[in-house]
């Protein structure tokens, strides 16, 4: 499947004090406020909702803008000011648009022991982005590191969106997974 | 399901005489078979939910008892009686009716440590199982597993797991014809290491900040929803069934008195078969490290070990013929925590290895108490100037004088955790900080291994 880029024009993280207008939201789909509301439902407290309606809407649209946070908030009947607090307090929660495929390097010791600096400084250079700043010119690829992955047997490692990729220890199998994802056979961002 | 792996994994778990009677094999059964995860696997070849029918048909208090035969201990890192935490759980009284819950801690974070993601990939049954006869002892309403965030790719393949059980009778209403209902739900964190404190994992699970709460009240008396709960890891869990299955005085004859059973230590860094070992507790470090892991990966002499995930103190090579129990690595200043065993060779910059961990711990510390939020993040800036060639006269002294103010005085043993490293480089390999200080360059002359982030501080 072609997944559409994560959104450009939707609101950016906004710069202290500044309030964003009212008006301004990403719609969820009824189909993702449908599960948001079944999910929480399985909770002694809506509340607990949270986290997985996150990832919903994170889903839909890529990254949090507020806008999406207010619909969350909405389609779970808590307070904005919860559901931001929350949204910024966990790393996976993205606040920036990423690439359709999104690299995490561990850097952590035992996948740096093993060469992961070095790993990093190719993914950096192979794809264009770099880490914190959101998607290449093409918005194919984005780049972060990470703390452990669990994988520190088998470092250094990278997360790929959904999947965990180890044994990183030369350039051709990094070339060999970035034209896997050229091809669409790694799962996009989303997907 | 595109998330159920379909590929063989690189990872080592067998070596020669691994499910003998001298090294058993009870919880990395079958990891390394993709197909190993199925309901079907489990029964036809591992004796699968035969602990838990033998569970079902005692009385809950006789379950606990038999685990605290077993003298089982919290392999998440505190190293606490399994069966005592269960004790703690309170009975119904007139006043008070209570839901009581059981919450499987699987946020894998502490680097180092690998060893839960192998269960719940390759044998997410014995973790339900397990959950199932801890549910009946305390008796409990709801279980909750809850994994980091990375882990998504493993929550299909749970999902699948415990859709198997339900379908099979040994989850949901009435099971096994007892009148007992019991389920069980995933809940996925979202990148925050301090949830896997049990209290910041409980107000996560409740879908807020996972920002550790003030103990006491203990989570066995207000937990999860205000309710009582045990949180428990899930090495822990996985090994409830072998218990219950062999007896747990059989149990207790593994390992060494009062550090019972086996373990999976988790090896990684400079060494060649990196990997996940199951084995009685008590077995000396170097035959883990040499025997098992064939020593030093680089042919280069082996320097340094964190023994037990990235917040025990250091070993030098003085300590690798220490036995792999909670008590003995303590009496020896470390601690066996989470059995993830870091190696280092000699051509390994301390200050850098220092450095790395410590921005780890300033990164995930969660804000709430000053000496950790500020304390981590000072010890870093420290380390960086050393490692950077900008150290200053005294900077020594002052990181040195930093632990104590951090260690007890914060909510949560994050604190402690990044003191532990601190204090113990400091200690044994002192002459690489001078160096560095004095010479503003590295003594063992590596090149680095520091990514960007840190580097650029
Ligand atoms: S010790 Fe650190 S991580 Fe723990 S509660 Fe305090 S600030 Fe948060
Ligand atoms: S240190 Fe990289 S996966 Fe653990």
């Amino acid at each position: 499947m072609n997944h559409p880029l994560p959104p450009e024009t939707s609101d950016v993280p906004l710069a202290p004090g500044e309030r964003l207008p009212k008006t301004q939201r990403d719609k969820l789909s009824p189909e993702a406020v449908a599960k948001i509301q079944a999910i929480a439902s399985q909770f002694p407290d809506r509340m607990a909702g949270t986290l997985p309606a996150l990832y919903i809407a994170q889903k839909e649209f890529g990254f949090l803008s507020l806008g999406a946070m207010k619909e969350v908030a909405a389609a779970l009947g808590v307070t904005e000011g919860h559901v931001f607090g929350v949204a910024t307090f966990y790393t996976m929660f993205r606040k920036k648009p990423v690439g359709r495929y999104h690299f995490e390097v561990c850097t952590n010791l035992c996948c740096a022991l093993n060469g992961a600096a070095e790993l990093l400084a190719k993914v950096i250079e192979k794809t264009g982005a770099r880490p914190g700043e959101g998607p290449s010119p093409d918005g194919l690829w984005s780049v972060d590191e990470v703390e452990c992955l669990a994988s520190c047997g088998s470092g250094p490692c990278i997360q790929i969106n959904h999947g965990v990729f180890d044994e990183f220890v030369d350039e051709a199998k990094l070339e060999a997974l970035m034209d896997a994802c050229r091809r669409g056979e790694t799962a996009a961002w989303g997907e | 399901m595109a998330a159920i792996r379909t590929k063989p994994d690189h990872q080592l778990y067998t070596f020669e005489g691994f499910g003998s009677s001298k090294y058993p094999n009870l919880m990395l059964r079958g990891a390394g078979d993709l197909h190993n995860w199925h309901l079907k696997v489990y029964t036809e070849k591992w004796e699968g939910y035969e602990a838990c029918r033998k569970a079902l048909k005692m009385e809950p208090a006789a379950v606990t008892a038999e685990v605290k035969a077993s003298d089982l201990r919290g392999r998440g890192g505190a190293g606490f009686r399994t069966g005592m935490k269960w004790g703690f759980m309170p009975k119904d009284t007139p006043e008070r009716k209570v839901t009581r819950y059981l919450v499987c801690n699987g946020d894998e974070g502490e680097p180092g440590t690998f060893k839960d993601r192998a269960i719940l990939e390759y044998n997410p049954h014995q973790l339900i199982e397990g959950m199932v006869i801890a549910g009946w002892a305390m008796q409990c309403r709801t279980g909750f597993i809850y994994l980091r965030g990375e882990f998504s790719w493993l929550i299909d393949k749970l999902e699948a797991a415990l859709q198997e059980a339900r379908d099979a009778g040994f989850l949901g209403k009435d099971i096994l014809g007892t009148g007992w209902d019991f389920d069980i739900l995933t809940y996925r964190g979202a990148g925050a290491y301090i949830c896997g404190e049990e209290t910041a994992l409980l107000n996560s699970l409740e879908g807020r900040r996972g920002e550790p709460r003030v103990k006491p009240p203990f989570p066995a008396s207000v937990g999860a929803f205000g309710q009582p709960t045990t949180v428990n890891n899930v090495e822990t869990l996985a090994a409830v069934a072998p218990i219950l299955r062999m007896g747990g005085h059989a149990y207790a004859q593994l390992g060494t008195p009062g550090n019972t059973g086996t373990r999976i230590y988790g090896l990684s860094g400079h060494v060649k078969r990196p990997g996940l070992y199951e084995l009685p507790l008590g077995l000396p470090m170097d035959f883990i490290l040499n025997d098992l892991g064939g020593g030093s990966s680089t042919g280069r002499k082996l320097k340094a070990v964190i023994p037990g995930g990235s917040s025990a103190p250091v070993f030098d090579a003085k300590d690798f013929d220490c036995p792999m129990d909670f008590d003995t690595v303590k009496a020896r200043g470390s601690m066996a925590g989470s059995g993830g065993m870091i190696v280092m060779d000699e051509s390994t910059c301390m200050v850098q290895a220092l450095l790395r961990l410590t921005h780890f711990y300033a990164h995930e510390s969660c804000g709430q108490c000053t000496p950790c939020r500020e304390g981590c993040n000072w010890m870093e800036m420290i380390l960086h100037r050393l490692e950077h060639g900008q150290g200053r006269p005294g900077d020594l002294e002052l990181l040195a004088s930093l632990p104590p103010r951090i260690n007890l005085r914060t909510l949560c043993p994050l604190g402690d955790a990044a003191c532990g490293p601190v204090e113990s480089f400091l200690q044994k390999f002192r002459g690489e900080f001078e160096y560095h200080l004095e010479h503003k360059t590295c003594m063992v002359g590596a090149k680095s291994i520091l990514p960007e982030l840190v580097a650029a501080h």
